[in-house]
């Protein structure tokens, strides 16, 4: 079977310890997480996580049944075959003296990023997009020389009107 | 008016009906303990070591189908339950698992006798909880009694604060629980039950399978009906042993590494099989790639993860399986299947596996034959793990609903004692027998100071090999006879019984069998019964691991393969 990047969106009460069941979970049952990440949904006390996990569709559907197993997952969507808007934000600091810093600024102009920060020889720079984005971003400021990238992992919604993962009325009705 | 934590703990087990607790006190536990006077209601069982305490817990659970209930103090006596949680967990059992934390101020800070158990149990419990104030308590508990029984039990455990118990808080009883992400699933989709009747109906070969689901779910009437309608030989797994009667017509005993050679040759040839409340363990399906290569499965389970885990799955009905059955009976069309069954019954003829030879010692299988006749098949068996249990799962009877207690995911030795204790203690009027074997009776051994100070009438039956059988078995077959570190000094088990003052006998002659198992059943309480058997008997029939089902090795060391 074919393995590819499945993106999935976790409906989860914002419970202590939420991140650590899931990760938990991935981690014994050998599951490959390329990234995970967490925050607050438009619901109160609910929050969202996004993971992206390389695998088969079998497997895949066997992380998302046990993740939704988990008591305070309440919904989990595998949103990889919906026409999906995937966002992830970069920082990147990049050497830059001044013999190098207009090159690097024509870049961050053609891959619609922001310099955030400056000093005499180095950059920060603030890039948004999918992961192929940042990864030909990154790429191409590589010869620069990077001094250090922290990238937050992805985060996804389908596009049109319809919730990515939808909770069922009897379970809304529940969070209080 | 306020009341403490530890009332508040104390009539919210009442609320949930428990009256039967196994666990050791400490430190950050007393304050529970001090109340329990109160509540006269509440039976403390003390137990000599925390995971005899679990296992007690598993046996009551098991026995009654209640959830079992066991305490334990911060730190050892947590990281005592671990076992005991692991094995509810892998057998869905429900349990709640109750410990003690050190005061919350001191968390995180290694005090003394602080673990961080919920982070322990994290992967073996249905859900844990970490209690951070008392008025959150009876909520908490509400829920973990909810969560263990409900859907696929399993163990819960609460791990409360010492000054959680001495806080004050008003005591109100929900009586609901606010559970956004957990609804299980009750009816099956009536679509996957029409199709699932469909492909029955339309089947030449069918076969059930049926796990502990059938029992959890008491589904013993829908089962049989299903079975006897259409005409459909019922296999069981190791932990569905008793979910049907093994004397009915219908049966064909039980598949997977020590099952009947003729259960497993069926598998192979099923063109339809029905897997109840079962997970495809892979002691029960062997190489995955040679399981069930000509069938269309039909999966019914409660969990959905269960679903497509192990197995690829046809037609996957997710709910509780007693309405499922019911509606999917509905549906079934009489049939016959004579062409089948009797290829069942020349199977059974061909590759008879449970037989024993004739000997002037003892065998096992002979002690527990005789233990079948002579409680007729009326007992609720509890085993080690070992030879002892395959034999005893192979060569006992099993008639009786929910009549087998054993452990079968993790495969815990020292399960048997203390499992048959809290068995014997949920159900005094039953007859209870632990089988176990020399090493497993050791590892718990304990637990006989418990029996005899609270007279828990459980007959003992060790088959005392000298070995760590199984896996001198496993090296007797696949290392060349090296029997390194599977030799076992053991202690005279009678003399040690009676250091506890319990009864019991060693049998080492043949005759004596059948009077000494007689003499146990007459003697009021305890009874402990040291077989000396034959120390180098293997189990058989033995599907290698890593083989296919077909692939299963009869006595003499042969192979059988299906034409
Ligand atoms: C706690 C634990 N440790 C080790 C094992 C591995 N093991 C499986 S069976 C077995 C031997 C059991 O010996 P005994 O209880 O005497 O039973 P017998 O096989 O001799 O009947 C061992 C060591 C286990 N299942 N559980
Ligand atoms: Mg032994």
């Amino acid at each position: 079977m074919l393995t590819t990047k499945h993106t999935l969106v976790a409906m989860v009460t914002d419970k202590p310890g939420v991140l650590n069941r899931a990760a938990s979970l991935f981690r014994r049952r050998g599951f490959n997480i390329d990234s995970i990440t967490v925050g607050h949904s438009e619901l109160p006390h609910i929050s969202r996580m996004t993971i992206v996990v390389i695998g088969n569709s079998a497997m895949v559907e066997q992380v998302r049944k046990q993740l939704e197993k988990l008591v305070d997952v309440i919904k989990v969507a595998d949103v990889t075959e919906a026409k999906t808007i995937i966002r992830e934000l970069a920082l990147i600091k990049v050497n830059a003296p001044s013999t190098t810093r207009s090159e690097i600024m024509q870049i961050v102009d053609i891959f619609r990023a922001k310099i955030v920060d400056v000093s005499s020889d180095s950059l920060i720079i603030e890039a948004t997009g999918d992961e192929d984005k940042l990864s030909s971003f990154y790429n191409m400021l590589r010869g620069f020389g990077i001094k250090e990238l922290a990238r937050t992992g992805c985060v996804a919604m389908i596009r049109g009107g319809a919730k990515s993962a939808a909770i069922d009325k009897e379970s809304l009705k529940d969070i209080q | 008016m306020k009341k403490t934590g530890s009332q508040i703990l104390c009539e919210s087990l009442i609320n949930e009906g428990v009256n039967t607790m196994f666990g050791i006190l400490g430190g950050v536990v007393i304050p529970f303990y001090d109340t329990l006077p109160q509540y006269p209601q509440l039976k403390h069982i003390l137990v000599a070591h925390e995971q005899g305490g679990a296992h007690a817990a598993e046996g009551y659970a098991r026995a009654t189908g209640k959830v079992g209930v066991c305490i334990a103090t911060s730190g050892p006596g947590a990281t005592n339950l671990v076992t005991g949680i692991a094995d509810a967990y892998m057998d869905s059992v429900p349990m709640v698992a109750i410990t003690g934390q050190v005061a919350r101020s001191l968390i995180g800070k290694d005090a003394f006798q602080e673990i961080d158990i919920t982070g322990i149990t994290l992967p073996i419990t249905k859900h844990n909880y970490l209690v951070t104030d008392t008025a959150s308590l009876a909520g908490i508990v509400k829920e973990a009694f909810f969560l263990a029984r409900t859907g696929r039990p399993g163990p819960v455990l609460i791990d409360i604060p010492k000054d959680v118990l001495t806080g004050l808080a008003e005591f109100n009883y929900p009586d609901r629980v606010s559970l956004p992400g957990y609804k299980p699933k009750v009816q099956g989709h009536p679509a996957q039950i029409k199709k699932a009747a469909k492909l029955i109906n339309e089947s030449k070969k069918p076969l059930i399978i049926a796990g502990r689901g059938a029992i959890i779910s008491e589904s013993y009437n829908e089962l049989k009906q299903l079975a006897e309608t259409a005409q459909i030989p019922v296999i069981t797994t190791l932990l569905g042993i008793s979910s049907f009667p093994e004397s009915h017509i219908l049966s064909y005993g039980w598949l997977g590494m020590h099952g009947m050679a003729y259960a497993n040759l069926a598998v192979e040839e099923c063109d339809v099989m029905i897997a109840i409340g079962m997970r495809f363990d892979d002691r029960v399906t062997g190489k995955i790639s040679g399981f069930a290569p000509n069938a269309k499965i039909i999966h019914i389970d409660v969990d959905p993860a269960e679903i497509g885990k192990n197995v690829r799955v046809d037609i996957p009905i997710v709910g509780d399986i007693k309405p499922i059955l019911q509606n999917l009976n509905k549906a079934i069309e009489k049939q016959d299947h004579i062409d089948w069954i009797s290829r069942m019954d020349q199977l059974r003829k061909e590759h008879p596996s449970i037989n024993i030879r004739d000997t002037d010692f003892i065998i096992p299988q002979y002690v527990i034959r005789q233990i079948y006749e002579s409680t007729k098949g009326n007992a609720i068996i509890v085993t080690g793990v070992g030879q002892h249990q395959m034999w005893a799962a192979q060569h006992f009877w099993f008639d009786k609903p929910n009549s087998l207690i054993t452990s079968g995911g993790l495969g815990t030795m020292g399960y048997g004692l203390p499992a048959a204790m809290g068995a014997k203690v949920a159900c005094p009027d039953e007859n209870v027998w632990c089988i176990d074997g020399d090493g497993s009776f050791q590892m718990n051994i304990q637990e006989l100071g418990t029996i005899a100070r609270e007279n828990i009438g459980v007959k003992i039956a060790i088959l005392n090999n000298g070995f760590l059988g199984m896996v001198r078995q496993w090296q007797e077959l696949f290392y060349q006879r090296r029997y390194v570190a599977t030799p076992l000094s053991c202690p005279d088990f009678v003399k040690v019984a009676d250091a506890y003052n319990i009864p019991g006998i060693t049998v080492k002659n043949k005759i004596d069998v059948i009077p000494s198992i007689k003499t146990a059943m007459e003697t009021e309480g305890p009874f402990l019964l040291n077989f000396i058997v034959e120390p180098e008997e293997n189990v058989y029939p033995m599907v290698p691991a890593g083989a296919s089902l077909s692939e299963v090795l009869e006595e003499p060391i042969r192979k059988v393969r299906c034409k």
